[in-house]
């Protein structure tokens, strides 16, 4: 009898395979006792330099298993942090006050306050620092160490919840697919599980209780992992996943099957991605984000290294499109030079666009770096935008910033329509701009009143709310009366019974992580523009996101069914 | 105090391999050794995490010192690591 788990699904792919389950590291206990007396000094100091010895012997024998490749190299480094005597010696001297959990905890700390303090680089470093911290605690407890054992096979990892430190620590080339207990369909892990284009299912009840070892069949189409799957189920699966092998053939550009034309584009973040989206068929970038460069710094990079990066880009999609979102800091991207004052409600308070009213010059520094490389890649067809943008007089003041930089005549200038301010006035603010790009998260989050990271609230946030769709269209409607174009550049355009939603209601390009391209351009290529307008009536209409996803469901073609899944 | 100047080659700077190479060479030094970089307090050339809070780049100076028997022979060979290492 196989047991099968639900959650919200990512993506639209299945794997099956043994589990492995990530654990949180363990932390010092808070009521660890002080040593007392010599021999307790003794036993706490014995503690200290065995724990941190086996951690050294541990990542030594991690960094043999990799050696001559970068991780090979990040272990022997971390180990021989490990071996410091320096570390050791401070972290006894703490047993004066702490445990030795503690001691070695405080220590650990000091060393990453200088680390942080040098910043770039240093700062990363701190995350191999706090690994050997939580090896080395969980040694001195007595206790299994958290994070993953090694992963000699591929895998289906299972976790509470994944942070970026620990994606980062995991070697992705052999993760099948992604299940976590909490979490949302925006969530950490849901967007890098998007990015590999891996299955995923986040918000599974139960998911962490699963023995490791387990096989599990995940399928992020339909939200659902099942436990021990019969030989039907993998089967099934694996069919179906051949037929979406079949999907990547196709690399013509996006188009209805009544051939008219969506652009599909990449979304990036950084010159990597650039370089790797640039070999796929995609029509362009629809989302550079350009905060990378600023959040890797203490300090805002100056307008020659900023032009750089951004040339890179450009250059790497000479005769295509490329949309340059400008710095999208504040909130959850905090920037230490930019973010001045404390803010009881950072995603409402001076982020992004915003942060003109407190330090103009990084918007002209950065505009005026990007016409610096606009002009190095004339071949490249730059749009620039800014983000959070609320209403006309914001839009036409950015108008203005990018025209004083140099800006008019070589990109076409627009803004995001992700507060539903500006949703609510598209006729305004659309017939100041030349183009705008919709980002469905944050516009879903702030039209909802829900935290993107709220696994409790999740329903809520859901892409499918009639609000929000309904923001969505009338944006879409604003750009046809005034012929200004309207993308969409957040998660809802990686979905692809969404994204022939879109294109129905108007919207004319796709901006989505490369993975989500071909489902999503397969869907439009077997769906009729008047289909897509029947389904975005059809959502529109609905009284909640399920009766919307089963309305437009139902006017699927057999074929877009098949390829997706759906029964 | 016997010190010697010494330039890091390391296109990554004194981090990573780099780094570790250095202070595992430190360690079997004769006698110990301190790095420091401009007006930095001297750090132990066999502590991992101090050094690399020196943060030294490709084409820095450091300065090397040691004392004691055989410490101009440490010093050259530690200097060694550090111009060889890339």
């Amino acid at each position: 009898m196989m047991t099968v788990l639900t959650g919200i699904g990512v993506g639209s792919t299945a794997a099956a395979g043994p589990c492995v389950q990530f654990t949180p590291p363990v932390n010092a206990p808070t009521d660890e006792a002080v040593p007392s007396g010599p021999e307790q000094l003794a036993t706490a100091t014995e503690a200290i330099r065995s724990a941190l010895g086996k951690v050294c012997a541990e990542l030594s024998a991690a960094a043999e298993v990799n050696a001559g490749q970068t991780l090979g190299d990040v272990l022997a480094a971390t180990a021989e942090m490990a071996s410091d005597p320096e570390y050791a010696e401070l972290a006894i001297g703490h047993l004066a006050t702490h445990g030795p959990a503690n001691a070695l905890t405080v220590a650990t700390e000091e060393f990453a306050t200088m680390f942080r303090a040098i910043g770039g680089y240093m700062a990363e470093r701190v995350a191999d620092l706090n690994s050997v911290r939580d090896r080395a605690v969980a040694h001195i407890l007595g206790v299994e160490s958290g994070g993953l054992a090694e992963l000699t096979e591929p895998a289906v990892v299972v976790a509470h919840e994944l942070t970026p430190a620990d994606t980062s620590g995991l070697d992705m080339s052999k993760v099948i697919a992604l299940v976590t207990e909490v979490g949302g369909p925006t969530s950490h892990t849901a967007i890098i599980a998007r990015q590999l284009g891996l299955p995923c299912v986040v918000k599974v009840d139960g998911a962490t209780t699963v023995p490791a070892g387990t096989v599990l069949a995940v399928d992020g189409a339909r939200g659902q992992v099942i436990v021990d799957p019969d030989e039907r189920t993998l089967a099934a699966i694996q069919e179906r996943m051949e037929r979406y092998a079949r999907l990547l053939d196709d690399d013509r550009p996006g188009a209805t099957s009544d051939g008219h034309p969506v652009q599909l584009l990449a979304n990036i973040g950084t010159t990597a991605d650039a370089r790797a989206a640039a070999s796929q068929p995609v029509e362009g970038i629809g989302l550079f984000r350009t905060e990378f460069m600023f959040l890797d710094s203490d300090q805002e990079p100056c307008i020659e290294v900023q032009a750089e990066a951004y040339r890179e880009v450009l250059s790497a999609f000479a005769g295509r499109k490329v949309v340059v979102r400008t710095l999208d800091a504040g909130a959850d991207k905090p920037l230490a030079y930019a973010n001045l004052s404390i803010e009881a409600n950072p995603a409402l308070g001076q982020r992004a666009y915003r942060l003109v009213r407190s330090v103009p010059h990084l918007m002209a520094h950065q505009l005026t770096a990007l016409a610096q490389a606009i002009d190095a890649c004339p071949n490249t067809e730059t749009w620039v935008m800014a983000p959070m943008i609320s209403t006309a007089t914001e839009a036409a003041d950015f108008m203005a910033r990018a025209e004083a930089a140099g800006l008019g005549g070589k990109a076409r200038i627009g803004i995001m329509v992700e507060v539903p301010a500006a949703a609510l006035c598209a006729d305004e603010v659309l017939s100041t701009v030349q183009f705008a790009s919709i980002g469905t998260n944050d516009l879903a989050q702030y039209t909802m009143a829900t935290d993107r990271e709220l696994g409790a609230l999740a329903d809520l946030i859901d892409r499918w709310q009639p609000a929000v769709l309904r923001l969505v269209a009338q944006t879409a409607e604003a750009g046809q009366r005034t012929a200004t174009p309207v993308g969409v550049c957040g998660e809802s355009a990686s979905d692809p019974l969404m994204a022939l939603v879109l294109v129905g209601m108007g919207i004319t390009s796709l901006s989505m992580s490369t993975a989500s391209i071909p489902a999503v351009r397969f869907a439009l290529r077997h769906t009729s523009l008047e289909t897509c307008q029947q389904m975005a009536r059809a959502a529109l209409g609905a009284a909640d996101s399920t009766e919307a996803v089963s309305a437009v469901q139902n006017l699927l073609n057999e074929e877009v069914r098949q390829a997706m899944a759906l029964e | 105090m016997p010190s010697i100047e010494a330039t890091v080659r390391a296109a990554e700077g004194l981090h990573a391999r780099p780094a570790s190479l250095f202070v595992q060479a430190a360690k079997k030094a004769k006698v110990p050794v301190t790095i420091s970089m401009g007006d930095s307090e001297p750090v132990s050339a066999a502590s991992m995490l101090r050094v690399l809070t020196l943060g030294a780049k490709c084409g820095d100076t450091v300065t090397l010192s040691a004392e004691g028997e055989g410490a101009e022979e440490a010093l050259a060979e530690l200097a060694k690591v550090l111009a060889e290492v890339e």
